[in-house]
Order: structure tokens, then C-alpha cells, then sequence
């Protein structure tokens, strides 16, 4: 049997423990035996594993689905459960998503940051009270409206779109590309009664969608790779069409 | 009573239950302004090189937003009004585009240290779109107030001597530099933010519109550069007859001793124009 030789990776890591007031940010680097389909979540997986304990970073369902395991790898926001060790060079490093509650080392609190903007911009399905009735059969929706709705609906919250946009990191009340997909989203839901004029008082300010400035960085570094830009330049259009009706 | 709505609005609330609707406006009249900018400043190049084409196609192009081919006489009062009704559309999108700047230093510096480390082409590019359009304050100013107030100034030699004895070059050069990356930066980031050209493939189709928008700041950067070399050259040429009007070949074999008049300005009497020049 041929030996197969694996190359030495060399992770850099952002240690920060906020808690501590003694702590300093600092790199770590790691060294580290690659292995065949290693992803970095696996990575991070040995080196807590066996180099080091005490290095926290979040993750739970190892799959592109949770979205909980997003972080800067190489300065670029990224999950690291997709994120394939061999299409990283023998080093590289990896920091905690900006923007988010530092919890510490790559851990951050998403969660907290995506209840906000939920809260904020009501991001549910809001139907006339009177007309839900249990018993009542669903409206049938068209097939073709149901797959554009689900496209756009596949976004998992994992904060990569807000830490990569220049705008969100000038500005911290920016709403960020998550909460304008999700507006696009409940926007052609025909379930969902709000009007543009609703819509408009959710995201019609420089806070809202009127303060992207099109850096792109979230439609480029989002793993679900969601048509980003196309959805917020639908909401703008629409919201824009609000100043003259 | 007028002092209700002066109270209401400076306790940062409105007398109405909807929020305004200025911020769409705004970002619809800044986009706008824009667009208009950009594309003038392509239709300007176009004139302006038209020096590339030899002294006699300046002159006529310069005649011609004159006035002097639709009333047979100067009105170089025209091009003083279209300089500025273009200040004032610069000063307008200046304002508008001024809210997008950093603000204050901590902003300033998380931005230069996002866009370090996020080496993401688009993010550079818009701090590149914040350092020229801040040069553009002032570059743009000075020319168009120059245009404005100097009417029927423009002419090989005119613009020439303005170039180059008057020490405007190095003004031009910046100008040149500064508007052609703002003004192709703006132009694709517009096409992104309204999806104008997305067609069924977005991103196969802002690949294209990058691509398209390097080369046609390729092209114009070497046109303006040309441009003002011969302006350049001109100008050192022209030195030994500095404040002379340019006559266009045609004119000055009409003209008894090569002096005479060119093409005339309204309500004045015509100048002759003197070998040796007004120095």
C-alpha cells in the first residue's frame, strides 16, 4: 500500500477570551496533520481534541445547515463545515465573525444579533387573524412561486453577509443583507398581507436598504450562495417606486 | 402656527403617522445625479478630444456649443450656463453622496481594516469611489468655476495656454484621474445596485459589466491622456504668441496680414487677432 503523504497545516488562531480582563488578543498558531476530506471544522475538531482544550468555536450540525460555525478564515467570513482544508494553503488563519457579541476565541453570539433584526423587521408570515382557520384546507401556491419563495428562503443566519459588509461594520444599525432577503422573502409570500407601504416603514431608511451601499461582500461570501444582489435591488426598487406613488 | 412643526421636527419626530419618504429620494436622486454626471463626462471627452483630430475640429466643436453655427454669433454665455448647471449638479451629488463617506475616524479605520483583510474587489473599489470623489470636491470645482467664469475661452490655443502657461496641467491630470475611476466605478456599481442588466445570469452578467468597465476606463484614461499631452504640446509651441485667439485655417486665408476676425461674439465688437499676440 502506497503511503499517501499529508501536508503539515499551520492554523493561525485569534485567541481573545472577553471575560478575562488579563487577556489579550493574540494568534496561536497550531500545527497540524492534514487529512483526506478534512474540512476545518474538522480541524478545529483535533486541535481541540489533542493540541489544545481550552480553544472555543461553535458548531453544531457539521453540515451547511445550522449555521452556527461561521467565521473569518483567511479574513473572509466562511463556514468552516464547508470549508475543505485542501483548498486553503499550508497556512492560513482564522478569526471570529466581526460585528457579533464576541463570546471568545471564534465563538460569537449570532443568535442574539438575528433576534434583533427578526424583532426589528417582524420577519414572520403575517396573515389576516381573522381568516386562519385550522380546519380549512391551504391555498395551493403555484410551484414555480414556491420554489423562488424556498430559493430565497434557504438562508441559514450565519452572520457571514453582515460580517462581510462594509457598511454593516461602519454602521451597527444596519440591517445587513439577511434582514433584505428575508424582507424580498416575505415580500412575494402572497400568504403574507403586508403591503409596501408596511415594508417601507421596516427597511425604508439609510438603516434599511436605502444604507447598502453595493459593496457586494455578502452575495460573494454567502455559503448558501444566495442571489444577494439581485434580491436587495429588488427591495430597493420597490422601495424606491414608495417616494413617488 | 409654523413653530408646531419647527418643535415636532427638532424633538427628531414627525406630525404624521408613516415614515418619510426623503431616504428614498434621496437614494434615487443620488444614483441619478450620477448617472448623468457619468455620462456628461463621457459626451465631454468626446469634445474635448476632438483637439486629437487637429486644432480646426476644437475650434468648431467649441463654436458650435457656442451658438455660432445655429446664430452666426458667439454666445460663449451658453457654455458659462452649462458649466454651471453641471457645478450645481456636482455640488448636489456631492451632498448626496457625502452621507455615504466614514464619518469619523473609528469608522474610517474599521472600514480600511475590513477591506485589508477582506482583499474583496468590490469593497476596494468603493473606497477607491470615497478617496476620488473627495479629490472631486475640489478638482471639479476649480475647473468648472475656471470654464464658468472665463466665457469663450475654449480653442486650441485658449485652452492650451490655459493648460500649460497658466499651470493648469497638473490640476488636469489629477481631474483626469480622478473622473475616470469615479465616474466607471460609479457607473458599474449602479448597473449592480438596480440590477439594470442582470438578465437570467446576475453574476455571469456584473463578470461582464467589471470587465466592460475596466475597458472603458482603459479607453478613456488614454484619450485624456493624449488629450492633454497635445494641449501640452501646444501650449509650448504656442508659448511665443501667448493670449492669441486660434483663427481656423479657412479664416486666415481670408484674412488680409493673417490677423483678423474669427468667428465674432455677440454684442461685441470683433477682435483682430495680432501676430505676436497679446503679451
Amino acid at each position: 500500500m502506497n503511503e499517501v503523504k499529508h501536508r503539515k497545516l499551520k492554523i493561525s488562531v485569534l485567541r481573545y477570551n472577553p471575560q478575562d480582563p488579563e487577556s489579550v488578543p493574540h494568534m496561536q498558531t497550531y500545527e497540524l496533520e492534514e487529512a483526506d476530506g478534512m474540512t476545518l471544522f474538522i480541524a478545529l475538531n483535533e486541535i481541540r481534541e489533542k493540541l489544545d482544550p481550552s480553544l472555543q468555536f461553535d458548531y453544531v450540525c457539521r453540515a451547511g445547515i445550522c449555521g452556527s460555525c461561521a467565521m473569518l478564515v483567511n479574513g473572509r467570513p466562511a463556514l468552516t463545515c464547508r470549508q475543505l482544508t485542501k483548498d486553503l494553503g499550508d497556512e492560513f488563519t482564522l478569526a471570529p465573525l466581526p460585528v457579533f457579541e464576541l463570546i471568545g476565541d471564534l465563538s460569537v453570539n449570532t443568535g442574539k444579533w438575528m433576534r434583533g433584526m427578526s424583532e426589528r423587521l417582524e420577519t414572520w408570515v403575517h396573515a389576516k387573524e381573522q381568516e386562519i382557520d385550522l380546519r380549512r384546507i391551504e391555498e395551493p401556491m403555484d410551484p414555480e412561486l414556491a420554489e423562488k419563495l424556498y430559493e430565497v428562503d434557504r438562508c441559514i443566519e450565519c452572520g457571514c453577509c453582515v460580517a462581510g459588509c462594509g457598511t454593516a461594520r461602519m454602521r451597527e444599525d444596519f440591517v445587513g443583507a439577511v434582514g433584505l432577503n428575508k424582507i424580498a422573502r416575505f415580500k412575494i409570500d402572497p400568504r403574507d398581507t403586508r403591503s409596501d407601504d408596511d415594508f417601507y416603514e421596516l427597511v425604508g431608511d439609510d438603516d434599511g436598504v436605502f444604507g447598502c451601499m453595493s459593496l457586494l461582500g455578502c452575495h460573494d461570501v454567502c455559503p448558501k450562495q444566495l442571489p444577494l444582489q439581485t434580491q436587495i435591488a429588488y427591495v430597493r426598487r420597490k422601495m424606491v417606486a414608495m417616494a413617488f406613488s | 402656527m409654523n413653530r408646531t412643526l419647527e418643535v415636532i421636527a427638532g424633538s427628531d419626530l414627525v406630525e404624521r403617522p408613516r415614515r418619510s419618504r426623503w431616504p428614498a429620494r434621496l437614494d434615487y436622486l443620488q444614483s441619478a445625479s450620477g448617472l448623468v454626471l457619468a455620462l456628461f463626462m463621457w459626451a465631454h471627452m468626446g469634445f474635448v478630444s476632438s483637439i486629437l483630430f487637429g486644432k480646426n475640429a476644437l475650434w468648431v466643436v467649441a463654436r458650435t456649443f457656442e451658438g455660432y453655427y445655429f446664430f452666426g454669433h458667439r454666445y460663449p454665455v451658453i457654455v458659462s450656463i452649462a458649466a454651471a448647471v453641471v457645478l450645481a449638479l456636482v455640488i448636489g451629488h456631492a451632498a448626496l453622496a457625502v452621507r455615504k463617506f466614514p464619518i469619523n475616524y473609528r469608522q474610517f479605520r474599521t472600514f480600511r481594516g475590513h477591506m485589508a483583510m477582506m482583499r474583496h474587489g468590490d469593497t476596494s473599489l468603493w473606497f477607491a469611489q470615497v478617496v476620488t470623489g473627495f479629490a472631486l470636491f475640489f478638482l471639479a470645482s476649480v475647473h468648472l468655476y475656471i470654464i464658468m467664469s472665463n466665457p469663450g475661452k475654449i480653442g486650441p490655443y485658449e485652452s492650451s495656454f490655459r493648460v500649460w502657461d497658466q499651470h493648469l496641467w497638473p490640476l488636469y491630470l489629477l481631474l483626469l484621474l480622478a473622473v475616470e475611476f469615479h465616474g466607471g466605478i460609479g457607473l458599474y456599481r449602479l448597473s449592480v445596485k438596480w440590477n439594470w442588466f442582470g438578465g437570467s445570469n446576475p453574476d455571469e452578467a456584473r463578470h461582464g459589466l467589471k470587465v466592460l468597465k475596466w475597458a472603458i476606463t482603459v479607453f478613456f484614461l488614454a484619450i485624456g491622456l493624449a488629450t492633454l499631452a497635445t494641449f501640452i504640446k501646444i501650449g509650448i509651441t504656442a508659448h511665443p504668441i501667448y493670449g492669441e485667439r486660434y483663427v481656423p485655417t479657412w479664416q486666415q486665408d481670408a484674412l488680409p496680414g493673417h490677423g483678423g476676425q474669427a468667428a465674432p461674439v455677440a454684442g461685441q465688437p470683433a477682435t483682430t487677432s495680432q501676430a505676436g499676440g497679446a503679451q
